[in-house]
């Protein structure tokens, strides 16, 4: 945790104008950097750019692409692009509620799985698509995912 | 490195004449890779390739090379061809015209090159040739514009995806790129950029068909101490993937659009508006605009021509709804996305209130191409009100899937049966969807209807930012409709309230419409009928009085598909069918006592428990426990389970 | 520039550069609006007052859209009915069937849009969300499932009060509205002011309620009841119940306080007059020495919370006296209990004020003396009308009666307490008296009364030079900060919270307009120059007060019954 912390006043100390239209691109930075938003980091940048913590959790809340939370160990990721759903994106996504019992964008309790839901990846011909970790799993049916998920699950038990 | 570059720059950017001298043009066709001894592989590798494993089919080559102590060039590219052709590769052996090959995964390496190498292509691999009909062809292999797929399509836009190295500024300016820019900013004027512009008749690619040179008109024509540029990289539709594209395969024409307008509209920051997560695209944009900067193309005091620009790149975080202008700027402002109230239009007053001109990467790849070959050449291309060429990511269930683009004035059936060549397997076509969450069903009966925003508009479709779905009967354009409602619900930025509860409102009835109901009686018939009946009243006021295009717009799949598939609506409120079977909550499912074996898969498998029986007997389905999910539809072997 | 346009196949003058709403309102045409809010920039949220505009492919919002001298407008043309109508619907459709149960029933902008678009059936019907209700604040209740997103409060937050504890949060359709990272509202930078729960179109957001305990108390036999309240409730009472006040409004409402069951009914504005008189007294010691930082009031609760968790630095510089309703209430329960012979925590304490921060402000531990609350209960202007009507009493019926010994008596100075600078006028007016043994004129506080969120002005009492800045609103708190930067000193700084002081408080009746806000004002004015006790005869009062308990009791002179304590406070900003 202290890493992440060094890491996000090495960031904001590049931001140091504190203007509000590298809000955005900061956050994004600190996120790359730290896998998410941590109370402490929406803090420190309410205070260099004078902001209340509200308007940026605000801001935050309405993209997607920022969580509040550390990423599971596995991050699942769906493509949620039209072709997939035609192709049954939609049960691989119930299903991975199911199995995991967390929304988009949510962290396992355990820490061990997140998933979110992405827009069209161009691969339409393979879909549905899942991204683990990076690593594409294509034409995916739902009780694929259950052994995905049943095989990350004893693959972090191993170790 | 630095000899190329000082050559590129003085010999060829800074040439006064049009033509290049013989010795220049040599040097160039080296870069080119024309002239050269040793093979060449291109290798697609854009995100839909690297989806397929083009990456592999990268580090197998390689090998392939040094485990032979052989030299050969491989190059990354751009996606060229259709999607079902990756990893798609191309080789190119010294003298000989270029051969396409498909689906050449890492295991298909080895085997391929030693064919190509002793003159033995691999049938069921060769796609076909490109190059001249008799220095180097190839006997008995088409060439790859003949082909379904690439036959019909004109490709100026894209013309240079998948040809060239897009991470090497040196390989676009030896095919003549930046040249342009310079020469537009040493001989025109600003507004003479804009005229040029609107001469050639260019309309915005992201669905509203205005001109973009009297947008940029505008733009100039407001004082102000500076003006920005945005281009809007980040695709909308959820199934487009028209600017990811563009952007992993030819990035620097992308830039030198942006330089040319930025020059039009005078101003000296630009700005790239990113999707988020598209890495490939991301990292290939970010090279080119460094090399770019390297070589003085952006900068200060741009080859001495007194213009200064910048370009920066800038990812979304992630919201639909900053497609829309005003929410975009809030964005780029760090603020929540929610458009505004217009006027003021951002062309007037854009980011931090100065004249801002927001075009797409479309609009923006064709600015280039209309400065070098004049503004008459563009108004050849296309129909009399619609220039040009327009790009469409088809996707769906069509036999091939991939970026097109065709000349404004084809019809849309050319490009579903001829292009994507139909439906796959066997399944008959049922629909195609254009402009995505907020497109158009086309039917059978208006296939006939012309890429052009003009006819488009008369029959109630619109242009759209290049999405182009298409569906088959296995599709069910409720569920459908419903995807893309759940969809446009979530991005809904939630400030006007036609949008925000219309959106949810919509959602939620054709949830019900599919859902299976506690309880199933003429009441709850009624219920759902009504449903729909508000639902054409809640879509008229949303398109009436939401504030933004996203609201305005949100309705249209839903009230398309009402007047083209009524039918199919009413037999899911009334029948409670699913004609495609896709609606899980319609499905009833029965086990066939005389195939069942009394295995007990499907009743261990049943997340609902509502399978019973006992081992070796038949077993049964309660309905009232079925949830429809097909589960034990999928897993029985004997196919005893049926749909009924 | 005036010139006509066509409504509603009538012609009306409008004026060049106003809105179409401006233009329609003042010929008497009226269309529903709910995120409006005056003097604010329009949003265009709601589309309630869309309009139709020949020549425009869709419905214009009136709110927003400049007027020009072509336009032809249909007001209430069956599509805009329509979508008027819808847009209600939609909203009605997931909003909670509680009307009859919610606090703002009767009173709420929701409930009157739906009849005056005469909505009789729920047509769109939609998933209900949970209540979401968080009342966890001593002083503001929020409850999502109410809330219409009109984003008033969020607006009211950042704009007005700039604290921006509210947002919203999340996007489509879950955006609601909510405060960083989702606490809950006790742990947040709200300062309880209340402006946010003022503009509420509906029951979302609400004061919390007392009125139960109140009554419970009133109903125990074991307990003394006490009430003590400010010089603004009743002239507020007086408005809520919709009656001209009576010249001694505040003997009638002594006597409903009776009616009600209080045993004894003390003045907020006694303790007033101690405090004002405690800090002239440190503002003379001030300036005989050298020390030169300023003195600020910690009167109004609102800002003392702002300043507790905002300004750590400025919090030594706070004054440690307690507020008025405070001093009031140490004092009831100290001289009560010794002179009755009872047990302070038998003495149940209730205080009516204009103000939901004061709620608040009851509940710190800092106002405790030896672990027993110096005021238990607090109730609003708005509650305490609740009360008298849930009681039945006829207010016309009520005879006068005197208030209680011995908090029985204010000055006309510490009705001037209600209004922003009216504390530093009494604190001057004080000193003035002090030194030259006359009541200062009032005209030479004109620069203090009104003129902006920051206004300063310097006196000179008996040849002593006295700096004043008074900031009305936290809007004002940075060009105070700006004119500390470049070098000026004050002695004393009053900063108010709510804009005009707690005469805007969110405890009253809405003030809709800012005319009504200056109505308020004057009326304060007048109560203060009108009253007969004069600072003169007041004086002589009060020596006499002090003579009597405060300076004989051994008790009275333990320091915490008037002084208090602040420490700084943790949350996210």
């Amino acid at each position: 945790m202290k890493k992440n912390e060094k890491a996000t006043d090495a960031i904001i100390s590049r931001y140091k104008a504190g203007r509000r239209d590298d809000l955005i691109p900061l956050l994004q930075e600190i996120q790359e950097e730290t896998g998410y938003l941590s109370e402490e980091a929406i803090r420190k940048v309410g205070k260099l750019m004078g902001l209340s913590t509200t308007k940026i959790y605000g801001l935050a809340t309405f993209y997607d692409q920022f969580r509040f939370t550390p990423r599971g160990k596995y991050h699942l990721v769906v493509c949620n692009g039209t072709s997939c759903y035609l192709n049954g994106a939609g049960a691989i996504v119930g299903k991975i509620k199911e199995e995991l019992g967390i929304e988009p964008g949510e962290t396992t309790r355990d820490g061990k799985f997140s998933y979110e839901l992405s827009s069209c990846m161009g691969g339409c011909m393979h879909g549905p698509i899942l991204v683990v970790n990076g690593k594409y799993n294509l034409k995916l049916k739902p009780e694929h995912v259950q052994s995905i998920i049943d095989m990350l699950r004893k693959e972090s038990e191993k170790l | 490195m630095e000899n190329i570059k000082k050559f590129l720059i003085d010999r060829v950017l800074l040439f006064e004449h049009e033509i290049l001298p013989d010795e220049t043009e040599k040097v160039l066709k080296k870069i080119r890779r024309e002239k050269y001894e040793h093979p060449v592989i291109y290798i697609s590798s854009g995100t839909g390739s690297v989806i397929s494993g083009a990456e592999s089919t990268y580090i197998a080559a390689k090998s392939y090379f040094s485990s032979r102590n052989s030299e050969a060039q491989i190059i990354n590219t751009g996606c060229s061809g259709p999607l079902n052709f990756e990893p798609f590769i191309c080789i190119q052996l010294p003298g000989k015209n270029k051969l396409f090959f498909r689906n050449i995964t890492e295991e298909k390496v080895e085997p391929l090159l030693d064919g190509v190498f002793h003159n033995d292509i691999p049938e069921e691999d060769i796609v076909g040739q490109k190059g001249s009909k008799d220095y180097g062809m190839w006997p008995g292999i088409p060439f790859i514009d003949e082909i379904t797929f690439f036959a019909g399509q004109k490709r100026i836009v894209l013309g240079n995806c998948g040809c060239y190295d897009p991470e090497s500024i040196e390989e676009y300016i030896a095919r003549g790129g930046y040249r342009t820019f310079i020469k537009t900013i040493r001989n025109y004027t600003h507004s003479e950029v804009c005229d040029i512009i609107e001469r050639s008749g260019l309309r915005g690619r992201s669905g509203g068909g205005y001109l973009t040179g009297a947008k940029w008109k505008s733009a100039l024509n407001t004082s102000a101490s500076s003006r920005y540029l945005i281009c809007n990289a980040k695709e909308s539709d959820p199934g487009a993937f028209v600017a990811t594209t563009i952007l992993e395969s030819d990035p620097h024409r992308l830039i030198e659009g942006i330089a040319i307008a930025a020059y039009a509209i005078d101003a000296t920051t630009a700005i790239i508006y990113l999707k988020a997560g598209t890495g490939i695209a991301r990292k290939r944009i970010t090279k080119a605009l460094e090399q770019a900067r390297e070589y003085g193309i952006t900068g200060h005091n741009i080859f001495s021509s007194g213009f200064n620009l910048d370009i920066q790149i800038r990812t979304d975080p992630g919201a639909f709804v900053c497609g829309e202008e005003t929410a975009l700027i809030a964005s780029l402002e760090g603020k929540r996305g929610m458009p505004r109230l217009k006027p003021p239009y951002p062309a007037n007053y854009g980011l931090a209130g100065k004249p801002t001109v927001i075009n797409n990467v479309e609009t923006l790849m064709n600015v280039a191409l209309i400065m070098e070959n004049g503004p008459d050449w563009f108004r050849s291309i296309g129909t009399e009100k619609s220039k040009g060429t327009k790009i469409f990511s088809v996707s769906g269930k069509g036999r091939y899937t991939g970026v097109v683009e065709v000349e404004m004035g084809t019809t849309i059936r050319y490009i579903v049966e001829k292009i994507a060549d139909g439906i796959r397997d066997g399944v008959k076509f049922k629909a195609v969807e254009i402009g995505g969450a907020s497109g158009y069903f086309v039917d059978e009966a208006s296939l006939d209807t012309v890429i052009d925003y003009e006819v488009m508009k008369e029959k109630g479709i619109g242009m759209g930012a290049g999405g182009f779905v298409i569906i088959d009967t296995s599709t069910c354009i409720v569920d459908f409709v419903k995807y893309y409602m759940e969809f446009i619900h979530n991005e809904s930025c939630g400030k006007c309230i036609p949008c925000r509860e219309g959106t949810a409102r919509m959602f939620e009835i054709l949830e019900s419409v599919i859902r299976k109901p506690e309880r199933e009686d003429s009441f709850t018939t009624l219920e759902r009928f009504k449903g729909v009946m508000q639902l054409e009243s809640i879509a008229s006021v949303m398109k009436d009085a939401s504030l933004c295009g996203l609201g305005q717009t949100a309705p249209n799949p839903f009230l398309s598909a009402l007047e083209k598939f009524r039918d199919e609506f009413e037999e899911h409120i009334f029948d409670r069918k699913c004609r495609a079977n896709v609606c899980r909550g319609l499905r009833t499912f029965v086990i066939d006592v005389e195939k069942c074996t009394g295995c007990t898969v499907c009743a261990t498998r049943c997340p609902q428990n509502a399978i019973y029986g006992t081992r070796l007997q038949p077993f049964f389905i309660v309905e009232e426990k079925c949830s429809g999910c097909g589960i034990c539809y999928e897993v029985c072997k004997f196919g005893a389970v049926i749909i009924k | 520039m005036l010139f006509s346009i066509t409504v509603n196949n009538r012609k009306i003058t409008a004026e060049k550069g106003e809105t179409i709403l401006s233009a329609l309102n003042r010929n008497g045409i009226n269309i529903p609006t709910l995120c409006r809010m005056k003097d604010f920039t329009p949003t265009g949220a709601c589309r309630l007052c869309v309009v139709e505009v020949e020549g425009r492919e869709n419905l214009v919002t009136a709110c927003s859209e400049p007027v020009e001298e072509w336009m032809n407008i249909r007001t209430h043309s069956p599509r805009v009915i329509k979508a008027r109508k819808t847009i209600v619907e939609l909203l009605l459709s997931k909003h909670p069937d509680e009307c009859l149960f919610c606090i703002n029933n009767l009173d709420c902008e929701l409930q009157r849009l739906a009849a005056e678009l005469n909505i009789r059936e729920r047509r769109i019907k939609g998933r209900k969300i949970k209540p979401g209700i968080d009342q966890s604040g001593h002083s503001i209740v929020k409850e999502l499932s109410k809330c219409v997103l009109c984003g008033r409060c969020v607006r009211v937050c950042e704009e007005l009060v700039t604290v921006s504890t509210l947002d919203f949060i999340n996007r489509g359709q879950k955006t609601r509205v909510g405060t960083s990272m989702n606490q809950d509202l006790n742990f947040t930078s709200c300062i309880n002011c209340g402006q946010c729960v003022n503009v509420c179109p509906t029951g979302a957001l609400h004061v919390k309620q007392n009125i139960t305990e109140v009554q419970e108390y009133l109903s125990n036999h074991d307990y003394l009841k006490v009430v003590q309240y400010s010089p603004m409730v009743p002239l507020a009472v007086a408005e809520e119940l919709g009656i001209k006040a009576p010249k001694d409004i505040d003997r009638i409402l002594n006597g409903i306080l009776k009616k009600i069951g209080f045993n004894k009914v003390f003045l907020t504005g006694t303790g007033t007059d101690i405090m004002i008189e405690a800090l002239a007294e440190e503002i003379l010691k001030r300036t005989d020495a050298t020390d030169q930082s300023p003195l600020f009031v910690s009167a109004c609760p609102a800002w003392v919370k702002y300043a507790e968790q905002s300004l750590h630095d400025e919090l030594e510089n706070l004054s440690k006296l307690k507020p008025p309703q405070q001093i009031t209430g140490s004092l009831i329960k100290t001289i009560l209990s010794k002179q009755l012979g009872i047990k302070p925590q038998q003495i149940y304490s209730v205080s009516v004020t204009p103000c939901t921060a004061m709620k608040f402000e009851a509940r710190r531990d800092s106002m405790m003396t030896k672990g027993i609350c110096d005021v238990d209960s607090v109730l609003t202007v708005r509650e305490l009308v609740k009360l008298i009507r849930l009681y039945g009493i006829d207010v016309s019926g009520t005879e006068g009666e005197a208030a209680d010994e011995p908090l029985n008596v204010r000055s006309a100075l510490s009705v001037l307490a209600e209004v922003s600078g009216g504390i530093t006028e009494s604190i001057v007016r004080k000193i003035f008296f002090r030194l030259t043994g006359k009541d200062a004129d009032r005209k030479m506080f004109r620069n203090i009364r009104s003129g902006g969120s920051f206004r300063e002005a310097e006196f000179a009492p008996g040849g002593r030079k006295i700096a004043v800045a008074v900031v009305d609103g936290l809007s004002g708190l940075p060009r105070l900060y700006q004119s500390i930067a470049s070098g000026r000193k004050y002695h004393i700084v009053e900063v108010m919270v709510c804009p005009g002081g707690c005469v805007n408080g969110a405890g009253l009746q809405v003030c809709m307009s800012k005319e009504d806000l200056k109505n308020r004002v004057k009326q304060i004015y007048q109560t203060e120059e009108s009253d007969i006790l004069q600072i003169e005869t007041f004086s002589r009062h009060l020596a006499d007060f002090r003579g009597k308990y405060l300076d004989k009791d051994e008790l009275l002179k333990d320091k915490k019954i008037l002084h208090t304590y602040f420490s700084k406070r943790d949350v996210l900003l």
